[in-house]
């Protein structure tokens, strides 16, 4: 070797040491940008899931009972009884078939065919003629799927209700009536509510679980001690690392939204602008815990369990996503305050389906910024330029 | 390359590239650093020599600055390693013991990302990065991922990025460990050529061929500094207690078992069809004298090598005999041919990983598998114990035909994998009763043997330990027992004892010795030239080919033609594999 690439020398010269080197950051960015575009499961992980989980959210998942199908037992033969049975048919949400035996239906509702029944019994006319003395019906349901149980019965109840109604048209009519507007989601398709908050899903799964992989990798592999071992400072190695993850799920984030708005009729009333702030900032405390995690499990078989649980667990189930926060126990509901996509969740609902409404938006981004910014102080912490 | 003026202007100071002063370090209750002092000079490559677990490694981390010392000094290069921390990473070049380059980058990525995090001009270092390709032969697999480099390449890849920014102080963590002889032989080079300039090398290892080839060696044991000085000052401490009983043949096992267990004796090996014994300090050689003499053998006094003194200074070498082979009743098999293969073949899509090799493998022959990284060595021995199926050829063990019958053939055989394949979350016991349940072993049978092999193996004291918490001897003889838990009359070794030190290596053939003299078939793949010696035949492999298969003294016999006076059994097997190479590029 020549000694034309030496350092000059000096006696004692003191190395040039800094700090933060754009270089070095650069370096290591590339580094993981090649890496990341050469394992397939990242882009997998980036851009096949979203489109997965997307598909899954939009025609698999639905909250709405639509067309459930339930049994009449028209038992009575009476002109009266087959009103009310016709008044079953006529309506959209409910699919209804007919027999003449409860016992038929019933074999049914077991069997999983039915999700309920509604009884006309024979003395049908009988109990209408003594004015409610009596229950006119009996509705039967499937207490195992508990939501669809109870629109089972309450919309069995509303048939019969405005059955009787239309009966007893002498009688005077309601002095209030009530007219209800679905805001946002007029027609109150769970879709539209359940795709924004799949996006979070998403970023939170790269965000956090291919962050701590990652790092739990590098130290896995070996890779990790060299890295450490040149004048790399702690900061440009996670922040090396961070980089092409944002990006990545920055890029995600725009095909999920493309794909919520052209393909799954989702509206974006808000602007695209907000969409990408509030992802931009929920991306730091989705990185952050990832990076969390990486430090103190430093194999990616314990950090995959870890981000898990902490990470895509907490932000399906208690996010307000799939369940509503308000609905839940108080302690869980406090415990939500403490999930980053809680806040993204709620934002990303109203930038889809309201606007921008920065009420909502700021709050929320504080919220982020400040659990994110927890999380990188506790990473920071707990990585040092050792392997002690 | 030139005199390293930065390396000369430092050298200034005190001389002195690397000072240690009362340096500890524990990690909980062990001590894996005790009150250690040394110096380490410009100029000069420093051998870190130790059996496993003497400390080699931290001290090679507490100098790269990436751990910190409990109590005492280290300055590298003037800098202080917790003061200065920032410094060391810049002065010091460290290549880790695992390959620690990105395998899924190409060769020029991983050098490329090493210059800039070096804080070389990427755009300006294509001249240096030349020079690097030239000066570890990389430079036609620049585009290649690292990953699908062999491993000597990795260690040469390793050592380029390792020198990026010229560093004072270079540091090499067993930089030979899994590299053929070739491979180490361009290590040598480069190495010798750096500290020719004036850089510090510091070479951390377990073979002590290659501590022998250092200026200097620090010998660390249990975290202790033993010795510190060229390694003919230590071998000359030996004095005349090197002995060699010549030609023995095949009494030469036995030989070496009851020698072992005199008094007088503090280590031996077999060197091809001799022993070779070492003294204790100031014993009588008269005992083995009467066994020479007994067994009408001429007795020569021979130089004294630095592996004689080590094993002498560490405490003499394991006894002779194996309690394990006592008890084994003599191997009883219908052929006198334990393994055989015809026309074996293995192509991996257009890659063909073992090309028509053919040999057979006596009854109770231990049989060597030799060959640079890649040679097929592994692929060859997965087919051999019904691991792998072959895509031409046959395969015979113990009478079994592996195409048709490799379930009859694999209860017949035993197999040590190279990492030892124990279970790490299982404790000891139970991964004898696992060993011993796979292999069909039931009720009284059962418990009889794994007390056997407990009892057999001393790990009476470490049954509910789990195998990573065994001190390196232990762990590979839960591992030797696991394989013979089923009494198998051939016995697989793949690479067993690479990365464990000379002292339970000579345990482990102490076993295996005994065993092969009960009449087990032994087949082993090493590393380890001076192991090769303790086989009856080997076979060498390069290219997927079979260049050369005889007894360890007529292959060294091959290279004496070639030049060398007296040649290792390394030097036969570097002249070997460069003429077989040569015969292939002719051809």
């Amino acid at each position: 070797m020549s000694t034309s690439h030496r350092r000059q020398a000096a006696p004692r010269q003191e190395p040039a040491l800094r700090r933060f080197d754009p270089q070095r950051l650069w370096a290591l960015t590339r580094k993981e940008s090649l890496q990341a575009l050469r394992d397939p499961s990242t882009l997998l992980i980036a851009f096949v899931l979203p489109v997965v989980l997307l598909l899954l959210f939009a025609y698999a998942v639905s909250l709405d009972a639509k067309d459930v199908r339930i049994g009449v037992a028209l038992e009575s033969p009476g002109a009266a009884a087959q009103e009310l049975a016709a008044a079953f048919s006529g309506t959209r949400f409910l699919d209804a078939g007919f027999a003449h035996d409860r016992r038929e239906l019933a074999g049914k509702l077991v069997s999983g065919e039915l999700r309920g029944y509604v009884v006309i019994p024979q003395d049908f006319e009988q109990r209408l003629a003594q004015r409610g003395s009596e229950p006119l019906v009996q509705v039967v349901t499937d207490g195992s799927y508990p939501n669809t149980a109870n629109y089972v019965e309450n919309y069995a109840r509303g048939v019969v209700q405005a059955w009787r109604a239309g009966l007893d048209a002498a009688a005077p009519p309601q002095p209030v009536v009530l007219e209800p507007r679905y805001w946002f989601n007029a027609e109150l398709q769970s879709r539209r509510a359940l795709i924004p908050g799949a996006i979070a899903i998403v970023m939170t799964i790269i965000g956090t679980m291919l962050t701590a992989l990652v790092v739990a990798r590098e130290w896995e592999r070996g890779t990790m001690e060299a890295v450490l071992s040149t004048p790399a400072s702690v900061v440009e190695i996670l922040v090396g690392k961070l980089l092409p993850y944002f990006v990545l799920g920055m890029l995600s984030t725009l095909g999920s939204a493309a794909l919520a708005a052209f393909v799954f009729d989702v509206p974006l009333r808000g602007s695209l602008a907000a969409l990408l702030l509030l992802s931009g900032v929920f991306m730091v405390p989705a990185l952050g815990q990832g990076l969390l995690i990486s430090s103190l499990a430093r194999n990616q078989f314990l950090a995959a369990q870890v981000a898990l649980f902490t990470g895509f667990l907490p932000a399906f189930m208690l996010s307000g996503f799939l369940y509503e926060i308000d609905a839940m126990p108080a302690p869980i509901r406090a415990l939500t305050w403490l999930i980053p996509a809680r806040y993204f969740v709620e934002s990303l609902k109203t930038v889809f389906l309201a606007g921008d409404i920065w009420a909502v938006f700021l709050p929320n981004l504080l919220a982020m910024a400040a659990i994110g910014t927890l999380f990188f102080l506790l990473a920071k912490r707990a990585t040092r330029k050792n392997l002690e | 390359m030139q005199a390293a003026d930065a390396v000369a202007t430092d050298a200034a100071g005190d001389g002195a590239a690397v000072v240690i002063e009362g340096l500890d370090k524990r990690f909980g209750p062990m001590l894996a650093l005790h009150s250690l002092s040394a110096r380490i000079h410009y100029g000069r490559l420093t051998g870190l020599v130790g059996p496993d677990g003497a400390g080699k490694t931290t001290l090679m981390r507490i100098l790269a600055g990436l751990l910190v010392p409990d109590a005492g000094r280290v300055t590298l290069a003037g800098y202080d390693v917790v003061r200065d921390n920032d410094a060391i990473h810049v002065a010091s070049g460290y290549m880790p013991q695992r390959f620690g380059l990105y395998e899924d980058l190409s060769v020029m990525e991983n050098m490329r990302l090493y210059a800039q995090l070096r804080g070389l001009d990427a755009g300006h270092s294509a001249g240096l990065f030349a020079e690097l390709l030239d000066f570890t032969r990389l430079a036609p697999f620049t585009t290649r991922l690292a990953g699908r480099l062999s491993g000597g390449m990795k260690q040469k890849l390793g050592l380029a990025c390792a020198l990026m920014a010229r560093p004072r102080v270079l540091l090499l963590d067993e930089p030979g460990v899994g590299v053929d002889p070739v491979s180490r032989q361009d290590l040598w080079r480069m190495v010798q050529a750096l500290t020719d300039e004036g850089m510090a090398v510091v070479w951390s290892t377990a073979y002590l061929d290659e501590a022998e080839r250092c200026q200097s060696v620090l010998l660390l044991n249990h975290g202790q500094l033993l010795f510190d000085g060229p390694p003919a000052e230590l071998t000359a401490q030996l004095g005349e207690r090197s002995l060699r009983l010549e030609n023995a043949g095949t009494r030469r096992r036995g030989l070496l078992s009851r020698a072992l267990d005199l008094p007088c004796v503090s280590d031996g090996v077999i060197q091809g069809e001799g022993v070779r014994l070492v003294l204790r300090k100031g014993a009588d050689a008269g005992p083995v004298r009467e066994l020479a003499a007994r067994e009408q053998l001429r007795l020569e006094r021979v130089p004294a090598r630095f592996e004689d003194a080590f094993i002498d200074l560490l405490g003499g070498g394991p006894g002779g005999s194996s309690a394990l082979a006592e008890r084994l009743p003599p191997v009883e098999l219908d052929s006198d041919v334990a393994v055989s293969c015809r026309n074996l073949s293995k192509r991996f899509g257009d890659f063909t990983a073992t090309d028509n090799v053919s040999f057979e493998v006596r009854r109770g022959e231990i049989f060597g598998l030799l060959g640079p990284n890649g040679a097929g060595k592994s692929t060859t021995f997965k087919m051999l114990c019904g691991l792998l199926r072959p895509t031409a050829g046959e395969a015979q063990v113990a009478g079994h035909d592996l195409r048709r019958a490799s379930g009859a053939a694999k209860a017949r055989l035993g197999y040590m994998a190279q990492k030892f394949s124990l279970y790490g979350l299982l404790s000891v016991q139970q991964n004898l009763e696992f060993s011993a349940g796979v292999y069909g072993l039931e009720g009284k049978a059962r418990r009889e043997r794994i007390a056997e092999m407990i009892d057999t193996f001393d790990l009476g004291n470490w049954l509910s330990a789990t195998p990573d918490a065994l001190p390196p001897g232990h762990k590979q003889r839960l591992a030797l027992a696991c394989a013979l838990m089923h009494r198998p009359p051939v016995l697989f070794l793949d690479e067993p004892t690479s990365g464990v030190d000379p002292i339970t290596r000579r345990e482990f053939w102490t076993h295996i010795n005994g065993l092969a003299r009960k009449g087990v078939t032994i087949m082993v793949t090493t590393h380890f030239m001076d192991e090769a010696e303790y086989c009856d035949r080997v076979a060498m492999l390069s290219r997927a080919r079979l260049i050369a298969l005889d007894t360890p003294d007529a292959l060294k016999r091959i290279a004496v033609g070639a030049g060398h006076a007296d040649p290792s059994m390394e030097d036969a097997f570097i002249h070997l594999v460069e003429s077989a190479e040569r015969e292939a590029t002719a051809a």
